[in-house]
């Protein structure tokens, strides 16, 4: 048993090392290519320089803004398969990346964010995220009994009817508004405001640190849910507390960096081969590895067609959306069971 | 042990159960038999505080089972379940599950007595070889037995079982009921098990409960129980009764139509 200790520490050392070092790496790649051995000199140096504003007000936000919402959209994604009990669903194909979008849409809108801050953006995106959860969760259970067949289907029909919803609210704003809401659905990690980026990392770490006290609830929830009763788990509590925690992660990231897809599908996939099934391992070690995996799309979107900028929901989609069929296809071995 | 007591209960206001009263005493082993569809499985789910009963009171050791708290249920009741998920862990994960009632707040490892536990268990129900290996690659004998495990790693005063021998072969069936009777002995286990298999059921229980559409129908010892007249009432089939030779207990025969006809017209 301290062997499977000893694999756990191995594991998320070497997360948090490739992690590291994807992030130094990202840090010198870019259209003003930095090389990674002037970095500590222009540490060094200190303000003044062009190069270290570059690092400092380019880059460098964005990599900490990666390192969140990665983190943030795979924690999602182990929570929500550890609470549906089906590796394919995630915030963007049960469809509550969409009810946060639309949230988010509704409030640029209305103006809210103009008139009561910015945080508001944040916020809508949480009420979205809640109210998508409730309800693909209450359609999905019968008698108390959560059915899973339809599970994806619902998810994936809520989004579509979401997107559609946000083409209507694009379709009767005002030019000015529109603007902002194209901007910001296109998905990039670009955000000049320090403050909000310091948030999105504070809820996501708060993230971690919350789902991980229901480190054991989750492993007894991927029994069922009579078992996870029969184990002593207050389910009901449980699952209220999860769902919480998830759709803040998810309308933080969403109302952020816009919708995008498939990160909290391809990490936990991943995890789950290399790292096992245990969600003590499993959340620590999806965190880490999504961090890295948003950074690196983030780093592929800027400099794959520089000077020009994909938007970095298109490489996760691709890279996610494969993966998604493949997985769809092999299900029984993917599964794992039934 | 457990005092049922007046017990209604079902899904969507619509009542699988009526007027449940009935005792467990300590270390008994009670079978709960009767027809697919009577509630057998919805008066376990009673007991496990699945379903929230509309009327009545289920008493464990003379306390209210809903004025419990979850952990506190799970660390006097362990059940085994029907069906199961979880393939995808090994079995020596899957047994260690059942420690989780017994852990403290914030605690993230098992302690050296959880493990200990779990491997006492897995010996005592002879899967400790197959620990390493996953429950979806092992037989379904042997992963009924990583299910008995894990639910005596809860430590429980009380254990409940669905339909424990479906699907298994007599060799699996017997050492599942040879094992539950051992347990009962030795730990002084209180064991509560829907059965199908009237013979198994009235080889191995020291009482029955004969359960029709959602009432009590009988109570009593196999002897009382199964009594040709009152199975035939119940199951609406024709049987006969008569005792197992080496163990005296009754044993059931089926009478199938042909046999029947042959009969009358004799």
């Amino acid at each position: 048993m301290d062997k499977k200790i000893v694999r756990w520490i191995f594991w998320v050392l070497v997360l948090a090392g490739a992690l590291l070092g994807i992030g130094i790496l990202s840090l010198s790649i870019g259209p003003a290519g930095i090389p990674v051995k002037k970095i500590a000199s222009l540490i060094s140096e200190g303000k003044g320089t062009t190069e270290y504003s570059i690092l400092f007000d380019i880059r460098l936000p964005r990599i900490i803004l990666g390192f969140a919402i990665g983190g943030a959209l795979s924690l999602v994604g182990v929570i929500l398969q550890g609470m549906f009990r089906n590796p394919l669903v995630e915030p963007y194909t049960l469809g509550i990346s969409g009810g946060a979008a639309i949230g988010v849409c509704l409030n640029i809108l209305l103006r809210l964010h103009r008139a009561w801050g910015v945080l508001t953006l944040p916020l809508f995106g949480f009420l979205g995220s809640v109210t998508v959860i409730i309800l693909v969760y209450s359609i999905s259970v019968r008698r108390g009994i959560l059915k899973m067949q339809g599970l994806l289907l619902t998810g994936v029909m809520i989004s579509f009817i979401s997107s559609s919803l946000i083409m209507l609210i694009m379709s009767i704003s005002r030019t000015e508004d529109l603007h902002g809401i194209v901007f910001w659905i296109m998905g990039s990690l670009e955000e000049p405001d320090w403050f909000l980026i310091k948030l999105t990392c504070g809820v996501s770490i708060f993230g971690l640190i919350g789902s991980y006290l229901f480190c054991f609830d989750l492993n007894a929830l991927s029994l069922g849910e009579e078992e996870a009763l029969h184990l002593g788990i207050n389910v009901e509590k449980t699952k209220r507390l999860l769902f919480i925690i998830a759709s803040l992660l998810t309308g933080f990231s969403v109302s952020i960096a816009g919708i995008i897809g498939f990160v909290g599908l391809v990490v936990p996939h991943f995890m789950r081969m290399f790292v096992g099934s245990d969600h003590r391992v499993l959340l620590i070690g999806s965190f880490l590895c999504g961090a890295g995996f948003l950074i690196f799309c983030d780093t592929l979107a800027r400099t794959i067609i520089s000077p020009m900028e994909l938007p970095v929901g298109v490489i996760t989609g691709i890279l996610g959306g494969s993966l998604f069929v493949y997985a769809l296809t092999k299900k029984k071995t993917v599964l794992g069971e039934r | 042990m457990l005092k049922i007591k007046n017990l209604t209960c079902g899904y969507d206001s619509k009542f699988i159960l009526q007027d449940i009263d009935f005792k467990v005493e300590d270390r008994e082993i009670v079978g709960i038999i009767g027809p697919n569809g009577s509630g057998k499985t919805t008066l376990l789910r009673a007991i496990t505080r699945i379903l929230k009963p509309e009327k009545g009171i289920i008493f464990l050791k003379g306390r209210d089972i809903w004025q419990m708290g979850f952990k506190e249920l799970a660390k006097k009741v362990a059940v085994v379940p029907q069906s199961f998920g979880g393939g995808f862990m090994s079995v020596e994960e899957f047994v260690l599950l059942g420690r989780i009632p017994h852990f403290e707040k914030f605690q993230f490892l098992e302690t050296g007595k959880d493990l200990g536990v779990a491997q006492r268990c897995m010996a005592k129900t002879d899967t400790l070889k197959l620990k390493d290996q996953l429950m979806g690659q092992i037989s379904g004998g042997e992963r009924q037995l990583a299910l008995i495990s894990r639910a005596l790693a809860q430590e429980p005063k009380l254990l409940l079982l669905d339909e424990p021998t479906t699907h298994l072969d007599i060799t699996h069936q017997v050492g599942i009921l040879d094992l539950l009777k051992k347990l009962n002995q030795e730990l002084g286990l209180t064991i509560i098990m829907v059965l199908h298999d009237l013979n198994l059921a009235s080889e191995y229980c020291h009482r029955l409960v004969l359960i029709n559409q959602g009432r009590i129908h009988k109570v009593g010892s196999p002897e009382e129980v199964m009594k040709y007249r009152v199975i035939e009432e119940v199951y609406k089939t024709v049987v006969v009764v008569e005792k197992n030779p080496i163990s005296s207990k009754p044993y059931i025969f089926i009478v199938s139509e042909e046999e029947r006809k042959k009969q009358l017209a004799g």
